[in-house]
């Protein structure tokens, strides 16, 4: 009999008119980076999620979720960072994290709605608290190394420059896109004195600088962090010339992975979206980001505070369980 | 340690003559004389405490306090003009006795005439001296002194609250040891005499100095052959598995937990309540003379500590207006669970999330070190889900556990290599993946497991391989350790020993007296070296037992 129940009610989900169509969703999340440049890819693809959750028009919460669930798969076909797949799964946790007792279907997702109302403003202050926290281990006269075109190393460093400390900057030019020369230009904005160095000259530049600031697309459930190509060489030469090594990482960020090495993250992070679809064999093409292991962070900031790496399991253990 | 044995024998060239120093060589050929010895001299000290305590006003027990403090309190205050007293303190232990047998004497109302004036002029300057430093240390240290004489004593005034250490690693303390034996002989009924109590087994074999601290059993006394029969104080299951434990039938730590289940589950079965006792306190006095059999067999491990801890508290849990039959069921479909939940499950559990979330992948070459069920589990489990992979087996002697794991992964059909612990160096650069079982994981985030895994730990991390443990939450204990000295465990020496082309070179080892042989079980590895341990709850770095830990307590 139970067999049949769940037959019956697959059968009603699928039948269950798609409101919200994937060619759709993927305008609006296209739309929605390019009303806001300096938003997160994945805060855009919470807002998209959040307008499906408004526009479903599903009879179950089961059912509801399973459509959550593929939107946000569809989205990580158009954006393959890791963070758009975090914050996704992070979001159906958060608004799920309530009594869905009630008894109209209606009533459960507008709660389910203002739950994600508040969990979007929530992330929206994210940048702004680790700006906070991070500005302070900007002393005056420091030299800073980044990596390629972080907002939120952006936002740390326009802190720091608001708070009247004198600093520069070095950044590497990270092919193949080039995104370093982007940041330089938002930098020369702000009146820093930024230089652009070649990937290659890392560690040649190390000796002159006090500390490596970057930003991070995932952090992962051992501490370590997932980022542009190029950041596990800047943690390896920083921990052989022992300066240290800042991680800055909103909280939408923690995603449920445990990569033991390189090889060990999942491929569908490691390419470009399109690249996924169309590359004929995978071997050939070059990973856009890499794995940096906890042992060569130092200290991680992120909106729940400053976190060692062996900290960032226990918040991920308070976010997801 | 061995600055007291020096200091012990030239005091005892002093006061006892040579008696000390055959002591020392007779300790290396047997344990039994020493321990007998030491035994009615500590019988003659605590009779002597006890009447020095009694008759204060008499000059002589004042005399033999006195006597005894300054070698008491001379040990933290270090005082120059007491140095005959000076040499005595840092052996409290040896050197207590021989001074008290003196005294002892001396405190004879017959034997006061007899001392001389040295002696009245010693006794004078010793009054002063403890005058002197009663004044600067106040705290209990006479009142510890009396009690158990422990080297450790000195700095306890400078904390109010002394931690004691625990027994089981005080071995070579006489005190301890008589402590041991006196608790034995009281785990029984007041009616039984001394010949149904738990015998005190003994230790066998000269023990390398830096783990004489702990007990060294040999196989071929077991426990069983000073028990009489019948037996009433100890349940026969519980004297088989004790049996079945000493001589290894029953080894690894999750064989010995289900193991020790199953026999309590047997006792519970055939227990009746005495009148006038309530089953959930009279139960669980039965069982500490099982858990103290049990220990002297061969010393508890971590899981099955948190296994008798889990039923301590259900038995003592249960309500006093609960009928017997009704409780009796209750506590065995506890046990039951207990170990579905939190063994087999977890074990399946452990298996999928490795499975799920690739740490085994197609090409891997993965190295297991002796047997653990869990290990062995996971590997023939993603060999049935098809993955592809080889295994290589590390073994080491004495035990040579390898080879039962190699049986069977290759029964199901996994194609394996097998080394020994000697040629890790050399098949390491071919290894993908290191996977370890675990004994215990600590809160500290050390791992306890067979001696020999953070040997293979170390060489992993220098090539850079990852490493995985896997262990369930059950085995998670609140102990903090960081070296394997502290507290390990210590097999039969004998067992080293073995024949090659018809000769066996280490046969009279006990003769030589600068030959030890040391065979340990367990080691600890530090949490820098393991990358992953993979629990039911999920995948956690090392460092993250204690969250558990804490999670755990909260749930509880």
């Amino acid at each position: 009999e139970n067999k049949e129940t769940n037959k019956r009610m697959k059968e009603k989900r699928r039948k269950e008119k798609i409101t919200f169509p994937t060619s759709q969703l993927v305008e609006y999340f296209r739309d929605q980076m390019r009303k806001d440049p300096d938003m997160a890819s994945a805060v855009a693809a919470i807002r998209t999620l959040l307008e499906f959750l408004k526009r479903d028009k599903g009879e179950t919460i089961l059912g509801l979720r399973e459509s959550l669930t593929s939107a946000t798969d569809c989205l990580t076909g158009v954006d393959s960072s890791v963070a758009v797949s975090s914050g996704g799964e992070l979001f159906l946790r958060f608004i799920s994290l309530t009594s869905l007792e009630h008894q109209d279907l209606s009533r459960c997702k507008k709660v389910m709605e203002e739950r994600g109302e508040l969990f979007l403003e929530k992330i929206s202050m994210s940048r702004t608290k680790v700006a906070k926290l991070c500005h302070t281990f900007i002393k005056d006269g420091a030299k800073i190394l980044t990596h390629s075109y972080s907002r939120v190393v952006l936002r740390v460093l326009e802190k720091a420059a608001a708070e009247k400390k004198r600093f520069s900057v070095y950044v590497t030019e990270s092919q193949p896109d080039a995104a370093g020369q982007h940041m330089a230009e938002a930098l020369r904005k702000l009146n820093v004195p930024v230089t652009v160095v070649l990937d290659a000259a890392v560690g040649y530049v190390l000796e002159k600088v006090d500390l490596v600031i970057v930003g991070a697309e995932g952090v992962v459930e051992s501490g370590g962090i997932i980022n542009k190509i190029g950041t596990y060489q800047m943690a390896l030469c920083s921990k052989a010339h022992n300066k240290p090594f800042y991680v800055v990482a909103e909280s939408f960020k923690f995603v449920r992975l445990y990569p033991l090495n390189q090889q060990d993250v999942p491929e569908k992070f490691k390419y470009k979206a399109d690249t996924l679809k169309t590359a004929k064999n995978l071997s050939e093409e070059h990973p856009i980001i890499d794995y940096t292991p906890p042992s060569l962070i130092t200290l991680l900031f992120t909106d729940l505070g400053v976190l060692t790496p062996s900290a960032v399991s226990d918040e991920l253990i308070k976010l997801y369980l | 340690m061995i600055n007291n044995l020096f200091l012990s024998s030239s005091v005892a060239c002093v006061t006892d003559g040579p008696g000390r120093k055959d002591e020392i060589e007779r300790a290396k050929s047997e344990g039994k004389d020493l321990t007998k010895e030491e035994k009615q001299r500590l019988r003659k000290e605590k009779k002597q405490q006890k009447k020095s305590k009694e008759k204060k006003d008499d000059k002589a027990s004042q005399e033999n306090e006195k006597e005894k403090k300054p070698v008491t309190s001379a040990a933290p205050a270090s005082q120059p003009p007491t140095k005959p007293t000076m040499q005595k303190a840092p052996s409290a232990v040896p050197a207590t006795a021989p001074v008290s047998v003196p005294a002892s004497e001396a405190s004879g109302p017959a034997d006061k005439p007899a001392k001389t004036k040295a002696e009245l002029k010693a006794e004078r300057r010793a009054r002063q001296e403890a005058e002197r430093a009663s004044k600067q240390n106040k705290k209990g240290e006479t009142g510890q002194q009396a009690t158990t004489s422990k080297p450790k004593a000195p700095p306890s005034d400078l904390q109010p609250v002394v931690k004691r250490l625990p027994e089981h690693i005080q071995v070579d303390n006489p005190d301890v040891l008589k402590k041991l034996a006196k608790k034995l002989e009281r785990q029984q009924t007041p009616e039984h005499y001394a010949a149904k109590k738990i015998p005190l087994r003994l230790d066998y074999g000269y023990k390398v100095s830096l783990f004489s601290h702990l007990h060294q059993y040999s196989r071929k006394a077991p426990l069983t052959q000073q028990l009489s029969i019948p037996s009433t104080v100890i349940h026969p299951a519980i004297v088989r598995l004790g049996l079945q434990y000493s001589h290894g039938i029953v080894a690894g730590s999750n064989a010995r937990s289900v193991a020790l289940l199953h026999a309590f589950k047997q006792v519970i079965r055939d227990y009746t309540t005495p009148p006038n006792e309530e089953l959930s306190r009279d139960l669980v006095n039965k069982l500490k003379p099982y858990i103290s059999f049990l220990n002297q067999c061969r010393p508890l491990s971590a899981s099955m500590g948190n296994a008798i801890k889990y039923i301590k508290k259900e038995i003592s849990n249960i309500p006093s207006n609960c009928k017997e039959e009704e409780a009796k069921s209750k506590l065995l479909n506890d046990i039951e669970s207990y170990i579905n939940e939190k063994i087999i499950l977890a074990g399946v559990a452990i298996a999928k999330c490795a499975i799920e979330k690739q740490k085994i992948s197609d090409g891997d070459v993965i190295l297991v070190y002796g047997c653990s069920s869990l290990v062995n589990h996971i590997l023939c489990e993603a060999f049935e889900k098809s993955r592809k992979f080889r295994v290589i087996v590390v073994d080491s002697r004495p035990r040579l556990e390898g080879k039962e794991a190699l049986r069977r992964l290759v029964q199901k059909g996994i194609s394996c290599t097998y080394v020994l612990i000697s040629a890790v160096s050399y098949i390491l650069p071919e290894v993908s993946k290191v996977f370890l079982g675990a004994h215990a994981l600590l809160a500290n985030g050390y791992v306890m497991s067979r001696v020999g895994t953070s040997q293979i730990a170390l060489v992993a991390k220098a090539f850079n391989v990852p490493v995985l443990v896997c262990c369930e939450t059950y085995k998670f204990c609140d102990r903090v350790q960081t070296d394997s000295f502290v507290s390990n465990e210590l097999d039969d020496p004998d067992d080293l020993i073995v024949t090659r082309k018809g000769t066996t070179p280490l046969e009279g080892w006990q003769n030589e007296s600068s030959l030890g042989l040391l065979n340990l079980v367990y080691d600890v590895t530090p949490p820098d070296f393991v990358d992953l341990v993979i629990t039911e709850l999920g995948m956690i770095p090392c460092t993250s037992v204690p969250v558990v830990l804490r999670v755990k307590n909260v749930d509880q």
